[in-house]
């Protein structure tokens, strides 16, 4: 029996977190075009979720795109299919591996911050500062940086995809004997818009999830160092579960037959 | 004037307000005390609407605090002195000082508030060379100004102070006290202070009320205060360990 009111406990539990992220994430949304706005704050995170991201994406595309080449070479080679490297690395990146990573470093590296931020904030009453001082701190804290999450990884994603086709090009010319001019056609030719369209769709979604994990477990946190160190987890967790979760429902939506 | 009446809250099953009726006049300096845990801060989050009651009314000139039809102007007339001062490190001491007036209905031209911020730092005896630190380059006692600055850069009519002198030397305690007397007698502002503190209670104090279990146990004037009977305000303002207030809470 103890078994059981467990379970429900846990079930209730989770069913609770999961509607109050759902409101709260609609909360957001419906502060996107209600004044007052933060055009500094804005811009700032555009600069702090998206330009400082540039490195973490560029990097894992790289060499994911290198990687890439290899298994697809080395795959291709046990039914002569060596050629389908530069259509399977672009479409692999564009649709899949670009977003994807992308959106999961960005949550490592994003969600974790956001969290950590809000979380001291919280922590130290400055969320209370902000009400005092008739700043609503959804407007002022969570809408600039979700909007700017939303916003700034389609184009980390973008850059990332042509970096990570990159690096499938350096290595299959380098390490695996590919035409550099005929890699590049293939490419070009076999990629369709619907797969660079759908890869920034998930990406946009994914900025949307990581942002807004992050507040609300930074909004959330406990009291102290270990609150704090909670909502940093949670965020980085819940933002990567729901990433790989709607990647996967996304995908169905785009792609299924 | 704020009156509060039989105001309850409660936290999952801890009862934290259980009834607090109490009446600041306009221009008064009140300062609450009690022990740690007993609802001192949660009544004045009460007040600025931070924590919503469960029950009873609280009342800002005799209107309603929930029926404040326009949530900016009614929090435009509060300042507060958060106890760690809440100072937002992102943002420069008189971006800080000056949050509200670069923002919201108060909104000022930037050199103007960056003017009215300098001169609000002045006030409580820093210099303009501050101005562009950020708060965490500052002592405790600076940060402790700078927060007490940002509550009245906004010329506030009334001013809540948690416990402004914890975490600060016997001097540095004392100088704040004073600023505090001194700028609440400048501005005429009412002032809530909430402490635990009997240096700062004898220094700012108007009328002094004390909480515990929720309740208002006793309030009176300062000058009361030490005659007064009744054995929980003994017990706390001579801070004795024996008494009706259990040591361990």
């Amino acid at each position: 029996m103890n078994l059981v009111a467990a379970l429900g406990r846990f079930v209730m539990t989770i069913m609770a977190v999961i509607g109050s992220i759902a409101i709260y994430a609609v909360q957001t949304i419906s502060h996107f075009a209600r004044p007052p706005f933060y055009p500094r704050e804005f811009v700032m995170q555009l600069g702090l979720i998206g330009y400082l991201s540039l490195p973490v994406v560029g990097l894992t595309a790289l060499f994911t795109g290198g990687a890439l080449a290899l298994q697809i070479y080395a795959g291709g080679a046990r039914f002569n299919a060596e050629t389908v490297v530069p259509s399977i690395v672009a479409i692999g990146i564009v649709r899949e591996l670009g977003p994807v990573l992308g959106g999961l470093m960005v949550a490592g590296r994003v969600a974790a911050s956001i969290a950590a931020e809000i979380g001291t904030m919280k922590v130290t009453e400055q969320i209370d500062a902000l009400t005092t001082l008739s700043t609503h701190p959804m407007k002022y804290l969570t809408v600039p940086r979700v909007l700017a999450a939303t916003l700034t990884l389609p184009v980390l994603v973008a850059i990332g995809d042509v970096i990570g086709i990159m690096g499938g090009f350096l290595v299959g010319v380098t390490r695996l004997d590919f035409n550099a001019a005929a890699y590049m056609t293939n490419t070009i030719n076999f990629l369709e818009a619907s797969d660079v369209i759908s890869g920034l769709v998930k990406a946009s979604v994914f900025g949307f999830i990581v942002a807004t994990m992050g507040c609300y477990h930074g909004m959330n946190s406990g009291r102290g160092a270990r609150g704090v160190g909670q909502a940093t987890t949670s965020a980085v967790v819940s933002s990567s579960i729901l990433i790989l979760a709607s990647n996967y429902l996304l995908t169905e939506v785009f792609f299924s037959a | 004037m704020i009156e509060m009446r039989d105001v309850h809250k409660s936290f999952g099953s801890k009862d934290v307000l259980r009834g607090i009726d109490l009446k600041v006049e306009t221009g008064e300096s009140m300062v609450i005390i009690g022990g740690s845990g007993t609802g001192k801060s949660v009544t004045l989050k009460c007040i600025l609407g931070l924590v919503h009651p469960d029950r009873g009314e609280i009342l800002l000139d005799g209107q309603d605090v929930d029926e404040a039809q326009d949530r900016d102007a009614f929090l435009a007339k509060f300042g507060m002195l958060f106890q760690g001062g809440a100072l937002f490190d992102s943002l420069s001491v008189w971006q800080n000082v000056a949050f509200r007036l670069l923002r919201g209905s108060l909104k000022k031209p930037k050199d103007e508030a960056r003017a009215i911020a300098i001169e609000k730092l002045r006030r409580v005896g820093l210099t303009a060379d501050v101005a562009d630190q950020y708060p965490a380059e500052l002592s405790g006692g600076m940060q402790k100004r700078v927060s007490l600055a940002r509550a009245i850069a906004a010329d506030p009519e009334v001013i809540f102070f948690d416990e402004p002198t914890t975490g600060l030397d016997p001097i540095m305690s004392g100088v704040i006290n004073d600023l505090i007397r001194e700028i609440v007698v400048e501005m005429g502002a009412t002032a809530m202070t909430i402490t635990h503190d009997m240096t700062s209670v004898r220094a700012i104090a108007d009328k002094v009320a004390m909480l515990h279990a929720g309740k208002i146990r006793w309030t009176g004037p300062i000058d009361d205060m030490d005659g007064c009977s009744d054995p929980y305000v003994d017990q706390f303002i001579h801070g004795k360990a024996e008494g009706p207030i259990a040591a361990v809470r």
